[in-house]
């Protein structure tokens, strides 16, 4: 740890900064969770290449010096945003290097039952469940990062959907980080009462190449009983971007959650998804898709814990690698005792794209129960060369017919997006970015 | 149209082909039969340009281009095409697509203009009554649960999509049963016209009752040992593969016919 000690002390003196410049705001109990989280940090660190956690994913390049959270936010213009926003949505929330930015966000027009709010306008008072909510649920593997972005949260995203409301059309949140260097730090809250429905598009964009940067993001989601919540984070940060993520799913019985993970730029991705089913009959999906090229570094790194009996879960995470890309998964399944008859499914899949391209792949499945059912697969490989020939010989070009078989691979996960906006505009960025791996001078042509 | 001269082959250092010469004109059927291992669709494999195949020696004109020195998909572009004897199953690749994108590919390099997806419906309507195939299978993906027969009519159908000049079909009767033989053999024999030509690859005499060639010849251990008339097929349904054999053990190969 001690290499991390004088980052951790830095964030120490910056974190009295920022409380100086808090003010009044010092005073609340949103600032009560910050000092707890700095305490943590200092008495935790951050990880280190040594932690389990972090065995695939040195973490030196996000942890051996302070980066000072961004102070003024850079600007934001609509027409800059634009392509980033999803056709038919609902609502939209956008934050510049983690600051509400209220004329570029829209809610004008919600159903009633969803609350859409700036964490900064949810007080103690008026909405006591939702501010207990905030980091009821953060205590993760990697909590380092966690606490480090609860410590220095300005505004954040606050979804309630209120008990039997049901919304079709997604919530899009979009995180920019613009091009002031430093810790950005985003953070969101979805409360999905029972029986309601929701989905949710966390978008998260680099406006600039992101070096110098680290984006420590949090997701809180609670799904409640016999509620519907579906939830997909699209990542674009810089081709230098650093980002370390975590999403915390808590379930209850009966809920369904479904993830959608597109890793389609980043130098430095790290996504924790912790979900816990703590009710019986839920149902839970894990859907993850990384399209790493360059010197690229991806890593999820998922837990699935059933805690209740009678629950499924569904995981399936792929991969296509290019250049000199590293990408790593973990995926645990964690059964308690108490979880009997659980059903769960764990797969991760990989494509190769060039001979320097690396996957770590390590399903983990930890059973207390003695009556379920489980199981997990993982294959790396190269593009099927029959299909290859089979596409050339009806005059497909080498490249193209790559880039068909590439896109088919890649589409099983895309297709699971049923919002056809959200569904045309995830296809149409994974198509452009398999095009960039397929194009990375470090693919070779011998596949 | 095409001329294979003393074409050997090999794959992983195990010597398939040994000498093949053939030579096909346009508007000719020609079937190339012989026992299995015989190298018969190692042949057109290698005339579709599969990379596992080394051709070591010899050489092979197509209409006036060096066909070896093509690659795959412009050897498909200038109007070769194989059907495969075992299509290949491509998860997530809708078929319409997969027929769209390779018919536009040949367009494109026959300066034609691309085919959009209103145009292309109503054209692969009239291809697919050819084969017998319902409109139902353009959604699927390509070649994925369908059955044998499907999957031959489906190559039967890419092939009349996109109107090659030379139509190699290696085993294109194997695992059909009579009624699909039969709407395969139509299809092949409707695409026919005196400028294209086929090279009909079959273990059977059976296709050959659909499909007349106007050359039959017989491959042994990567050699043609013998070629003759529509009547050689029905000598070889007679008194099986042997008789060739020991035959060519005691002549010379005939010549092939041209």
């Amino acid at each position: 740890m001690s290499e991390t000690t004088d980052t951790i002390g830095a964030y120490a003196a910056a974190f009295e900064r920022f409380e100086t410049s808090l003010n009044g705001g010092a005073d609340t109990a949103l600032h009560g969770k910050r000092r707890e989280a700095i305490s943590r940090l200092v008495q935790d660190g951050l990880p280190t290449a040594r932690f389990e956690a972090w065995r695939h994913t040195n973490p030196a390049s996000m942890t051996r010096a302070c980066f000072v959270p961004v102070a003024e936010p850079g600007h934001l213009t609509a027409s800059s945003i634009e392509a980033f926003l999803i056709a038919g949505t609902s609502a939209v929330l956008v934050f510049a290097d983690g600051r509400f930015v209220p004329e570029l966000s829209r809610r004008e027009t919600l159903p009633e039952g969803l609350r859409v709010s700036n964490l900064a306008t949810v007080t103690d008072v008026e909405e006591p469940a939702l501010m207990a909510a905030l980091g009821a649920h953060t205590l993760g593997e990697n909590s380092g990062f966690s606490a480090l972005n609860t410590a220095f949260i300005h505004d954040a995203a606050v979804i309630a959907i209120d008990s039997g409301c049901t919304v079709d059309e997604p919530v899009q949140i979009l995180h920019v980080r613009t091009s002031q260097p430093g810790l950005t730090a985003p953070r969101t809250l979805v409360v999905a009462e029972s029986d309601s429905r929701v989905s949710i598009v966390e978008t998260f964009v680099g406006m600039a190449s992101g070096a110098g940067s680290l984006t420590a993001s949090v997701a809180e989601i609670v799904v409640g009983r016999a509620s519907v919540v579906e939830h997909t984070r699209i990542h674009l940060h810089g081709a230098e971007g650093h980002h370390a993520g975590t999403v915390h799913v808590a379930e209850e019985e009966d809920a369904r959650y479904t993830g959608h993970s597109f890793g389609l730029a980043g130098r430095f991705v790290r996504e924790d998804v912790h979900t816990v089913l703590n009710g019986e009959r839920i149902e839970s999906t894990l859907n993850g898709l990384s399209l790493p090229l360059g010197g690229d570094h991806v890593d999820n790194y998922t837990t699935i814990e059933h805690t209740a009996a009678s629950c499924r879960s569904h995981e399936l995470y792929k991969g296509v690698v290019g250049g000199r890309a590293h990408s790593v998964f973990r995926g645990k399944i964690l059964v308690h005792q108490a979880a009997q008859k659980t059903d769960a499914y764990q797969s991760n899949q990989n494509l190769l794209m060039s001979d320097d391209a690396e996957i770590d792949s390590k399903p983990q499945l930890e059973i207390y129960a003695d009556d379920v059912k489980c199981s997990h697969g993982s294959t790396t490989g190269q593009l099927d060369p029959d299909a290859l020939f089979y596409l050339r010989a009806r005059g497909l070009g080498l490249r193209q017919a790559q880039r068909v078989l590439t896109r088919a691979f890649a589409g099983e996960l895309v297709d699971r997006l049923h919002h056809e906006g959200l569904h045309q505009h995830v296809d149409a960025l994974v198509s452009d970015r398999l095009d960039a791996v397929l194009a990375d001078p470090d693919h070779g042509d011998s596949l | 149209m095409l001329k294979i001269t003393n074409l050997h082959a090999t794959v992983e250092d195990t010597e398939i082909l040994k000498g093949i010469d053939l030579e096909v004109a346009p508007g000719e059927i020609h079937a190339i039969m012989g026992p299995n291992g015989s190298g018969k669709s190692t042949l057109a494999q290698v005339l579709a340009g599969h990379d596992a195949f080394t051709v070591t020696e010899g050489s092979v004109s197509y209409e006036g281009q060096d066909l070896l020195d093509m690659t795959p998909e412009a050897r498909a572009r200038e109007g070769v095409f194989l059907a495969f004897q075992y299509p290949v199953e491509i998860p997530g690749v809708n078929t319409a697509y997969f027929l769209r994108t390779g018919l536009n590919e040949v367009r494109k390099h026959r300066g034609e203009e691309e085919v959009d997806a209103y145009d292309f419906l109503s054209l692969i309507r009239e291809k697919m009554s050819l084969v017998e195939m319902d409109e139902s299978f353009l959604k699927r993906s390509v070649n994925e649960g369908f059955s044998g027969g499907e999957k031959k009519r489906h190559e039967v159908l890419q092939m009349a999509v996109l109107e090659p000049r030379l139509a190699i079909l290696d085993e294109t009767d194997s695992g059909l049963d009579i009624d699909a033989l039969r709407v395969v053999a139509n299809g092949v024999n409707q695409l026919h016209t005196p400028q294209t030509s086929a090279i009909v690859v079959t273990h059977y005499q059976r296709l050959l009752e659909y499909i007349v060639p106007d050359l039959v010849h017989v491959l042994m251990d990567g050699r043609i040992v013998r070629s003759g008339g529509k009547e050689l097929a029905l000598q070889l349904e007679e008194k099986g593969y042997d008789w060739i054999r020991e035959d060519a053990t005691h002549a010379d190969p005939v010549e092939s016919a041209g």
